[in-house]
């Protein structure tokens, strides 16, 4: 895949909306992200940021507008201008080559790091144990983790179950990452951890969705930025632009609680 | 500064201040403990003592506790209890896969299922197995046939009397703990691109188990006594074959007491193995695991005898 702006964006939403119930969460977000960027979502709680994150891999339907991921309408299949409703197992397999890392990690308690990061390669890819162990241990590495591989996820960190929990979505090798929040749940000091790897990650080229809190790492790591509330997308641009001199009021006094 | 120490003049000054002494006091009396047991123990001494007073004849009962019959009874009353468990966990956590499931048929067909087989007796229902012969004359399952009043043998009405009605009470256990897991762990899973019935297999179902294990351990123990019912399709089992023995012998009331300490033996076997199963599937989330019981019986005598004040 080219980086040249011609390329087919990685997802595309054109007025997006979702409810649930009466509750309107989305009412038409239109965004573009490109392959191997960074892409940063912002706002305060309620806004719709997490909601619209969970649509891009299908974990929430949405009930107007049209999604797509590399190309390919989100949930569904466009035939002679009729839309119909992917099969669970369709919606499965594009999940694989998207990775989800959630706020509160949800590894697999009953697993250890090795065989969180091991399950997915092991029972969706159907790949052979030595060689998923293999790259599972790598992948651990990568997260500076490999001392803990036989560790339960009660015996870590939340930092380290994050890291783990990253290792885990890396495992299936997506094409996309989104990022729901990761580092709200961590102590101060576990941060850092969690968004070193994800500096790393953002350095090799994986194009990422975030949905985050930080601020910093949003000015100093992300390609583009969209400040999100009620359900719109209320700005959007370039992270240093955006943070440091936005032009809406809602961004403003957002911006300035929150730095 | 009056630090006590700088004022000693006695005290060496490299030797560290000795630790306060250890607390000496006379315990709290459970004086309430002791009346209790008093009470207790008279109360039990008193129905004994009617007891041994009765028309019994107690010798009956050792010269019969492996009687050929009695032990015939015992194994059926076991393999019984096995199977029929095996049936209604098997089939229970199907229909509770089915109730939770986002089809309505399956749904619906489940709820059915459970609300006819709660809603009727299980004895009621074991005399029904056996009597079905009214509405079917004859079986046949292609690659066997056969009347139904030879299909349906004793054992085969007393297994299905008791699996199908333990299903749905097996269903309901297991549908606890399905909905005791986390929705994030599904969410994780269905993120990496697994399946539903791979979802269920390998992440909800392994956590769920800590919640299914103890009420089935429970049913398990119910089960080896509810089979006393099937008397009612002749089965022989470990009460049937008390009574039997019972007529020829002339000590029908003392077999049933015979017959009551098999019970009380074999559920104590399998309470035990409940209890170290439970313990096995707390490992991990509880940080300390409970006491064996025997640990714990030490722990309690150790309570009742006089407290010393100090060592």
């Amino acid at each position: 895949m080219s980086e040249s702006s011609g390329a087919v964006p990685m997802v595309r939403a054109e007025r997006v909306h979702k409810s649930f119930g009466p509750l309107k969460v989305l009412k038409g977000i239109d965004l573009e992200v490109a392959p191997r960027e960074v892409f940063c979502l912002i706002g305060p709680s309620g806004s719709g940021k997490s909601t619209f994150l969970r649509c891009i891999n299908h974990l929430e339907k949405i009930n107007a507008g049209r999604l797509w991921v590399d190309g390919e309408l989100v949930g569904y299949r466009q035939h002679r201008g009729k839309l119909y409703e992917l099969k669970d197992r369709e919606v499965a397999s594009k999940r694989r080559d998207i990775g989800m890392v959630f706020q509160r990690f949800n590894l697999f308690p009953h697993m250890t790091a090795l065989e969180n990061v091991m399950e997915a390669p092991v029972h969706v890819k159907r790949e052979s144990k030595a060689s998923a162990r293999e790259r599972a241990m790598k992948l651990l590495d990568r997260v500076g983790l490999a001392d803990k591989a036989p560790n339960y996820p009660s015996q870590l960190s939340g930092g380290q179950q994050q890291r783990v929990a990253i290792a885990r979505a890396l495992a299936m090798e997506p094409k996309l990452m989104l990022f729901d929040e990761p580092t709200s749940a961590l102590d101060p000091e576990l941060v850092g951890d969690v968004l070193d790897v994800m500096r790393g990650l953002a350095e090799d080229g994986m194009t990422m969705v975030v949905v985050t809190h930080e601020m910093g790492f949003a000015r100093e790591v992300g390609d583009a930025l969209v400040f999100m509330d009620d359900g719109v997308v209320v700005e959007a641009g370039h992270p240093r632009e955006v943070l440091t001199n936005p032009q809406h009021e809602r961004t403003k006094s957002f911006l300035s609680k929150v730095l | 500064m009056t630090v006590p120490t700088d004022k000693e003049p006695s005290a060496t000054p490299a030797a560290p201040p000795p630790s306060p002494e250890a607390i000496v006091a006379i315990p709290v009396r459970h004086y309430g403990r002791w009346i209790s047991a008093v009470v207790a123990l008279s109360v039990l001494g008193l129905i004994g003592y009617a007891f041994s007073q009765g028309d019994v004849n107690y010798g009956a009962i050792p010269d019969y506790f492996f009687n050929d019959q009695i032990l015939r009874g015992v194994r059926n009353t076991v393999w019984l209890t096995f199977l029929a468990m095996l049936l209604g966990v098997g089939l229970g956590v199907v229909l509770a896969v089915m109730r939770l499931s986002k089809n309505p048929v399956n749904s619906a067909l489940a709820w059915f299922y459970i609300w006819f087989f709660r809603g009727t007796p299980v004895y009621v229902q074991l005399l029904v197995w056996i009597n079905l012969g009214i509405v079917f004359k004859t079986i046949n399952l292609g690659f066997y046939q056969d009347e139904w009043a030879d299909f349906m043998t004793p054992f085969l009405a007393a297994l299905l009397g008791l699996g199908l009605n333990e299903a749905a009470y097996m269903a309901e256990i297991v549908r606890a703990g399905i909905q005791s897991v986390d929705e994030g762990q599904t969410e994780a899973s269905h993120a990496l691109g697994m399946s539903h019935g791979k979802t269920l297999r390998r992440v909800v179902l392994p956590q769920a188990m800590r919640v299914i294990v103890p009420p089935t351990g429970n049913e398990f123990i119910n089960m080896l006594k509810t089979t006393s019912l099937v008397i009612a399709v002749a089965y022989f089992d470990l009460l049937q074959a008390a009574q039997d023995v019972g007529s020829e012998s002339g000590a029908a009331v003392e077999m049933l007491f015979l017959a009551s300490v098999w019970y009380v033996i074999l559920t104590t076997v399998f309470s035990i193995g409940q209890y170290y199963l439970e313990r096995r599937y707390a490992r991990g989330s509880a940080r300390r695991l409970p006491p064996t019981p025997f640990q714990r019986v030490r722990a309690n005598l150790r309570s009742l005898r006089r407290p010393e004040v100090a060592k």
